[in-house]
């Protein structure tokens, strides 16, 4: 597998660490303790332990039959992280950042949260393993996910709203860096997508491989070879991280990560970074960014929370640059589509996020050849999003 | 000579404290900046920081978040922050420093903001989110150019970073008081005292303590300590109280009045 990021974490010349002086220490023993722990057999048979025993790990790799059929072209494969515990790939990255947080002795945890689904997957660890919580999330998520923040307060956690700026998850994780960089000393930020600053992105994918690592050996037994194309969604792009991860130096497989389209990239009202925005920099990291022309960041808008995010990782920025990933976007009523015909097709309610993973599929799937696969990433799950999905049917007359 | 250094200069052999005044530029407009700036320098200001205002202030508590969002209102930029400078130095000699995030920097692009920084008679640059690691390139291209790039250095900076930062750092050293974002207190914490005597033995060059300034009472219990004191939310409180132009500007004034010693 490819050795990005570099000592200084780049990838290419994405990534670093563009933070305020009080939060170097942190992240420079962060980068110590992870390699430590990347590297030490005991800690990753906790891990492991955990993934199995309380997360439900591996997750299925499931043939979708009549999907397929609809499509009407190549076979396919939905890696079903919605059925992990708390319903999202999130807990893979939570886990183990839980598990780093209790072994560095620090006795409380932050996170940021958009769609609820990363809030959730932390408040839970945090519970399971006996350390205090905060989650910030912006007002606007609040209303749109009124579910997943109860979720997180039956789990004990606090839930702080975020009023500034666009009331969403940018803002939720200014407020949370401002949070870490005032509790550094007890603190740990669990940062829940391949974003921020070095170690983050870098750390968050590791965590996240386990998805990319399991597909692999899945489909090698069902269909003896490797699957022709890999599609994720793109918001931070943990999932798409974690999945392409261990497929990227096998050529021979096509990397597509979908971002949001939202009410199409001609308007103002998307969140397709790598798709529309250009570099810059933005909570720790240089990366592509939705930014006006005197670089300021601009308010993204998706019907997923979990995708309306102006930044991207950027390990993402670097497989666009280097042409070994492509990037596309869906809009909203596309993948309000495709969220109903997984339902009607395969009776599986998805996220909104994977949602947009699954619409890139109409345009894909047909064009390739019944002997050809294709796996998709079903990030999590759609219960959070069926009040929403309800409103925006009637009101899209879909 | 830069006019950080002719100042500093000038405060040790008077045995004074410095007072670095911050304004978010743009807050209320432009224009009220310009007349609020020369009344620092009035009221015995040593510097002033212009603050550009961010979209994500990540470094900055409420206040200073609240008055970046009006500037932003107003269509603030770094281009017109530095043709504000450029105005001010027509006819002011005070020395001026711009703080700024590196976004902004980025997308105007590093070299012609400095060549647009040298030509607005600017004279040092503060970029909270841009540390040791990577300020290598715009630091040397400002230093180059003859502006001073201003390190910071926070409670939890590491007796080795602190080194390198005092190897690599001129003009003088921005000492966070706290771990924490900018906002009044109305104490300084024994973190920010040890942080000061620390960088202390390992440089000459003068330090400037921020974060949390508020009060005169708080300078002078710094003693010898601290070459200078930076005040940014207490004063940017005061503008955001509004009220007519003139009603703002004595406040500021005597506000600032108050910490000549």
């Amino acid at each position: 597998m490819h050795s990005l990021p570099d000592h200084k974490g780049y990838f290419g010349s994405f990534g670093g660490r563009f933070v305020p002086e009080t939060l170097m220490t942190a992240l420079l023993e962060l980068e110590e303790s992870y390699r430590n722990f990347k590297e030490n057999p005991q800690f990753q048979q906790e891990l492991q332990y955990y993934l199995q025993q309380y997360c439900g790990r591996p997750t299925p790799l499931y043939y979708a039959d009549r999907l397929t059929k609809r499509l009407g072209g190549a076979k396919v494969y939905l890696k079903r992280e919605d059925l992990n515990h708390t319903g999202a790939h999130k807990i893979n990255n939570t886990l183990g950042q839980g598990l780093m947080a209790v072994k560095m002795g620090k006795k409380r945890v932050i996170a940021e949260t958009g769609a609820g689904q990363h809030g959730v997957a932390t408040a839970t660890v945090a519970t399971m393993f006996g350390l205090k919580c905060t989650i910030y999330m912006g007002e606007e998520d609040i209303r749109r996910q009124e579910l997943n923040v109860f979720r997180m307060k039956l789990l004990g956690a606090s839930v702080i709203p975020v009023s500034s700026g666009s009331k969403t998850l940018k803002d939720a994780t200014n407020e949370a860096l401002r949070d870490w960089v005032a509790n550094v000393d007890n603190t740990h930020y669990i940062i829940g997508s391949v974003v921020g600053p070095h170690p983050y992105p870098a750390m968050v994918r590791d965590f996240q491989k386990v998805i990319g690592l399991e597909t692999k050996d899945q489909l090698f037994n069902i269909a003896g070879k490797l699957p022709d194309y890999l599609v994720a969604c793109v918001g931070g792009g943990s999932n798409a991280a974690g999945f392409f991860y261990p497929f990227i130096e096998e050529n021979a497989v096509g990397l597509i990560g979908v971002e949001a389209a939202g009410k199409g990239l001609s308007t103002a009202y998307h969140a397709a970074t790598l798709s529309a925005g250009k570099p810059g920099v933005l909570h720790g990291n240089l990366s592509y960014l939705l930014q006006d022309e005197a670089g300021q960041v601009a308010i993204a808008h998706s019907i997923s929370a979990g995708l309306d995010y102006p930044g991207v990782g950027p390990e993402h920025a670097y497989l666009k640059e280097s042409g070994r990933a492509c990037y596309v976007a869906v809009t909203d009523a596309e993948a309000l589509k495709a969220f109903r015909m997984l339902a009607r097709l395969e009776g599986i309610i998805c996220a909104l996020e994977s949602a947009h993973a699954l619409a890139y599929l109409e345009q894909l799937a047909p064009k390739l050849s019944t002997q050809q696969s294709v796996v998709v990433c079903l990030s999590g799950r759609g219960d959070k999003d069926v009040a929403s999905v309800s409103k925006a049917l009637k009101e899209a007359d879909l | 000579m830069n006019r950080i250094d002719s100042t500093f200069g000038r405060l040790r052999m008077e045995n004074r404290k410095g007072i670095i005044a911050y304004v978010t530029a743009g807050d209320p407009d432009l224009e009220t900046t310009e007349k609020i700036v020369l009344k620092l320098a009035e009221s015995g200001a040593s510097m002033v920081e212009l603050g550009v205002p961010f979209s994500d202030p990540v470094a900055d508590g409420p206040v200073i978040q609240a008055a970046s969002a009006r500037a932003l209102k107003n269509k603030v930029t770094l281009e017109k922050v530095l043709d504000l400078a450029g105005r001010i130095r027509k006819y002011s000699d005070i020395p001026l420093l711009v703080m700024t995030y590196y976004n902004p920097v980025y997308a105007y692009g590093n070299k012609r903001f400095v060549e647009k920084a040298l030509a607005s008679g600017l004279d040092g640059v503060i970029i909270p989110d841009l540390p040791l690691e990577e300020a290598g390139l715009p630091a040397k291209s400002l230093r180059e150019a003859g502006l001073h790039y201003i390190y910071l250095l926070a409670p939890t900076s590491s007796p080795s970073r602190i080194k390198k930062t005092v190897t690599s750092a001129s003009g003088f050293i921005y000492c966070v008081s706290v771990a924490g974002v900018t906002g009044a207190r109305d104490f300084i914490t024994t973190a920010g005292l040890r942080l000061l005597k620390d960088t202390r033995s390992l440089t000459d060059l003068p330090l400037a303590l921020g974060f949390g300034i508020s009060c005169p009472e708080q300078v002078r219990a710094l003693g010898d300590q601290a070459d200078a004191v930076i005040i940014g939310s207490a004063l940017v409180k005061l503008i955001e109280k509004g009220g007519t132009e003139e009603e703002v500007l004595e406040r500021v004034g005597s506000f600032l009045n108050k910490f000549r010693c």
